[in-house]
């Protein structure tokens, strides 16, 4: 078992990108992917509670292994950080699409009150945007959607984590939303 | 010849609009329509000169709000009594398109939140020689408006001390030969910035060249021109080098 849990390790420290659930599995295929995911999860929580220079990561669909954030400070003097890759306008652009994908440019336009073709080309440019096909109506437009290294470069485990419209409405009115993070009692996870 | 830009960068018409209304500390369910519209013009006739296809969207709010204004100028017909209850406020559309763009504004400062990779987090490997003059490969700069490029051209023309002299006979200058220069200078040093280029002229007449030379080379697709954050240094790299 232990055995297991170190062969685990491995690969995800092994590879470059992401791994997933299904990829660890194809090399270890013996072992139930139940178990192969209660193991992941035992890796995740060690490095976690060990507090060390980086942690055990699901990001987009896999795992990963990353620096701790609070540490970017000591990385930057060793080589340079970006400091943002993406303008305003592509940000909101990119928000934009993350909320509402599949998307056409012209509901783009309209959220923004102006012409996204810009940002949105450099979005494509540095593939965090994708094109999802086209929209079935005339003209047939093109709809637009996030991929997988958008949560790659966002750390998300997937689109869900991002917080909803709803809350987001909420912080914008100044009023807390009903559910603040309450502390989850240990008992809670049995 | 004194050029002064001195202007909050606005994403769009909604985003000037949402920074008049929270300057003004204004209900946003209750607008001034006035006393905005008014400050709106005033701001898109600072804008004027800058970008012509931005300015296309700026025009037509403002011709959205030019026509809420005069909806609610007019007088409310009293005759039905019940009808008038009825009637939408004119301002109900711009709210709500103001309210959704508000919160994608929103989503989008929460996303710049997060810890991204290669900013805040770091996955192994990374090259940490920081050579090419700060243009690691992995990096992906955002590519520079040309805006950006006139307000550094101006900076350095502002900059030049000599009083220039009027000359008649200078050598002629033609754009072509400035184009090879630069490009010659490029494929020399792999990369020099914007006003490196500029400096490298004598006079205005000359850094002009180069200016137009660098957006022709641009917009040929033969340079690529590169700013790793707002207001950071401008960088010239041949496209073939990228």
């Amino acid at each position: 078992m232990e055995e297991t849990k170190a062969i685990i390790e491995a690969i995800i420290f092994a590879s470059e990108s992401p791994l997933t659930v299904d990829k660890i599995r194809e090399v270890l295929h013996e072992v139930e992917k139940s178990e192969i995911a209660r193991l992941v999860q035992d890796l995740i929580n060690e490095y976690d509670e060990r507090r060390g220079g980086f942690v055990l990561q699901e990001v987009a669909g896999g795992l990963h292994f990353r620096t701790r954030s609070d540490l970017s400070f000591w990385i930057s003097k060793l080589m340079k950080a970006k400091q943002s890759m993406l303008t305003n306008a592509a940000m909101e652009t990119l928000a934009v699409i993350a909320y509402k994908q599949p998307v056409v440019k012209s509901e783009i336009d309209r959220i923004r009150g102006v012409d996204a073709g810009s940002p949105l080309k450099g979005l494509l440019d540095k593939k965090l945007v994708r094109i999802m096909g086209r929209k079935d109506v005339p003209g047939k437009p093109i709809m637009y959607g996030t991929t997988k290294r958008f949560l790659e470069i966002f750390s998300l485990k997937d689109l869900s984590e991002l917080p909803t419209l709803k809350e987001l409405k909420d912080l914008q009115d100044g009023t807390e939303p009903l559910v603040t993070e309450l502390p989850i009692s240990d008992d809670s996870e049995i | 010849m004194e050029y002064e830009v001195k202007l909050d960068i606005f994403e769009g018409p909604l985003d000037l609009l949402l920074y008049l209304i929270k300057k003004n500390e204004i209900d946003i369910y209750d607008i001034p329509i006035a006393l905005i519209t008014e400050q709106y013009l005033q701001h898109i006739e600072m804008m004027k000169y800058l970008n012509l296809d931005v300015a296309g969207d700026y025009l037509l709010l403002a011709s959205t709000l030019i026509h809420i204004k005069s909806k609610m100028l007019l007088p409310v017909e009293e005759g039905d009594a019940g009808e008038t209850e009825d009637e939408p406020d004119p301002r109900a559309e711009l709210v709500k398109q103001l309210l959704d763009y508000q919160v994608f504004k929103e989503a989008a400062s929460q996303l710049d939140q997060r810890p991204l990779l290669e900013r805040d987090i770091f996955k192994r490997g990374l090259s940490t020689e920081n050579g090419n003059a700060g243009i690691s490969e992995d990096e992906t700069p955002m590519e520079v408006s040309v805006f950006a490029l006139v307000e550094t051209f101006y900076r350095v023309i502002s900059s030049m001390k000599e009083p220039e002299l009027m000359e008649i006979d200078v050598e002629k200058l033609s754009l072509t030969d400035r184009i090879n220069e630069v490009m010659a200078q490029l494929t020399e040093k792999k990369m020099l910035s914007f006003v490196e280029l500029l400096q490298d002229s004598s006079d205005k007449r000359m850094m002009l060249y180069t200016f137009l030379a660098i957006l022709e080379l641009m917009k040929l697709r033969m340079i690529k021109v590169y700013q790793a954050s707002s207001f950071g240094v401008i960088r010239v790299v041949l496209a073939a080098e990228l």
